[in-house]
């Protein structure tokens, strides 16, 4: 019983990885109904921007905090310079460019940073905590996935800007009528997931060892979790992300063993595509004729 | 009177359909424009083309400055205010985050004062104010999209059948409440509709449409005592 409740607990503390990088594609998908295949190229070379600034001398915040703004930056400057050409393009224009995006990032991340397997400090203690269920980093880790969940969900049902980035999502002629600066509002969702990313990169790196392919099969998971909880629903790829951390952890300790774990993501993947494809939380789009 | 809109020479076209052959007509400062014809003379078109939101040609004049070409946040911004066809609505979030919306451009505590003048105009906003705005009867919906436009302070207001898919009594009650906002809040307006009585009773100009071109225009209600303009156009 102890080992499954610990099982529970850690496939929460993982879920909560998978749940940021979950809001980050949905995040995108809401303004552009496209997967952004190269999230989680881009959160492992944000990953990387934080390594090389704690290894100038930085302190460990400071320098966290100085790659999130970096990968703000980046994730901006990714949707004016690369995404906005191809708007108005056909679905596998955009498929395209979100590949390339993939590779380039990937291989970018290689050749700046080389490919060997690098460590990766915890700004927390490895101390087990709560009677020996989690490590000091799973705690702390979980802590700031749900603080930067929160401050999102506030950010965006509180403020102006982000009323007027739901609103530019959702509807974007209208929002244009109102006077929202709707190719803004994209820009600044690429940089908000950017950021995002950035966080769930140095939130995991500790545990998995930092490399370029790094978040592949997290971002996998993610996805599956942004499924479950519906593609469309950034309450519901929260929930989907922690439900696949639980599924994965549970899964691979007591049914298909820790070599297949990354098959479960795939099996949640296609039972929801197959069985409810909007997912948990999802919309259901009807359209009359 | 002057003009606050002056529109000479407009064309528009969505890719290489023409629908709009060299249009002029001028919205007064304070007055009520209506723009009539079928489905299908231009129209929605047109009120498209003021916000910039398809190509055109000609001069497109709003107090005194060419707007045309200009993105429509920018248009926007100079102080015009679209009811789009199908109304517009942000279906997905509230009442008032759909308020909200309407007064982006501005102070958000000017836009809360605002929000009492909206709901004396229409007190069932203030009923569904928490409400999802796709949850709402068309036509409350109308009167979202009009207090949404409002919300920006236009200077002048594009209303695009505001009639269109609501049962005769909501739509007496609409154009009531047009008429006091059009004195209260001092905004000139450019209607378009397919009730040309409607519409005729409550503007002081009408242009009629054909398909691209205005074949007749004068004092709204010259045309409506004309005859064979009603019959020939309007079908009445």
């Amino acid at each position: 019983m102890e080992g499954f409740i610990h099982q529970v607990i850690s496939g929460i503390a993982t879920g909560g990885i998978y749940a940021s990088v979950a809001l980050a594609l949905v995040m995108i998908y809401q303004a552009t109904h496209h997967v952004n295949f190269a999230q989680g190229e881009m959160a492992t070379f944000s990953t990387y921007i934080t390594l090389t600034l704690i290894n100038i001398g930085l302190p460990y915040w400071v320098a966290f905090l100085g790659a999130v703004a970096i990968s703000f930056v980046i994730g901006v400057a990714i949707e004016r310079l690369l995404m906005r050409p191809v708007a108005n393009a056909p679905v596998l224009t955009s498929v395209g460019v979100f590949v390339g995006l993939l590779l380039i990032v990937n291989s970018v991340t290689g050749w700046m940073f080389d490919y060997t397997i690098k460590q990766f400090p915890s700004p927390f203690s490895g101390k087990p905590m709560l009677g020996g269920f989690l490590s000091g980093h799973e705690l702390g880790s979980t802590g700031v996935t749900l603080a930067v969940l929160i401050s999102v969900y506030l950010f965006f049902k509180h403020t102006r800007l982000g009323l007027a980035m739901r609103a530019a999502a959702f509807n974007p002629v209208s929002s244009r009528l109102v006077g929202v600066r709707v190719g803004w509002m994209l820009a600044l969702g690429w940089g908000l997931a950017a950021a995002i990313g950035s966080v769930a990169g140095c939130m995991v790196a500790p545990i998995v060892f930092l490399d370029p392919n790094m978040m592949s099969g997290i971002l996998l998971y993610a996805f599956a979790g942004a499924l479950l909880g519906g593609i469309d629903s950034p309450l519901g790829a929260v929930l989907g992300g922690f439900m696949v951390g639980v599924i994965e952890n549970l899964g691979g300790a007591y049914v298909v063993g820790t070599e297949l774990k990354l098959t479960l993501a795939l099996i949640i993947i296609i039972s929801v595509l197959t069985l409810k494809p909007s997912g948990l939380m999802g919309r259901k789009v009807y359209s009359r004729v | 009177m002057t003009a606050l809109l002056d529109v000479k020479g407009l064309h528009a076209a969505y890719g290489e359909t023409k629908v709009l052959h060299g249009l002029d007509f001028a919205v007064q400062q304070g007055g009520v424009t209506a723009l009539l014809g079928a489905n299908g003379a231009g129209k929605t078109t047109t009120l498209r083309a003021i916000c910039g939101m398809v190509r055109t040609q000609g001069a497109i004049v709003l107090g005194g400055k060419h707007i045309e070409g200009m993105a429509t946040e920018d248009i926007v911004r100079l102080g015009v205010a679209h009811v789009p066809d199908g109304r517009g609505t942000f279906m997905e979030l509230t009442v008032e985050e759909n308020m909200r919306l309407g007064a982006y451009t501005r102070p958000a505590r000017e836009a809360t004062a605002d929000f009492d003048r909206m709901f004396g105009y229409f007190p069932r906003l203030k009923e569904r104010f928490r409400q999802q705005a796709g949850t709402l009867s068309g036509g409350e919906q109308q009167m979202l999209a009009i207090s949404r436009a409002l919300l920006l302070r236009p200077k002048l207001l594009l209303l695009d059948e505001p009639s269109f898919g609501l049962a005769p009594l909501i739509v007496k009650e609409i154009f009531g409440i047009m008429r006091r906002i059009k004195d209260e809040e001092g905004v000139s307006i450019l209607l378009v509709e397919q009730n040309a009585t409607i519409a005729l009773a409550f503007a002081d100009h009408a242009y009629l449409l054909e398909t691209g071109r205005i074949v007749i225009s004068g004092p709204a209600s010259d045309i409506s005592k004309d005859e064979s303009i009603r019959r020939s156009y309007l079908g009445y």
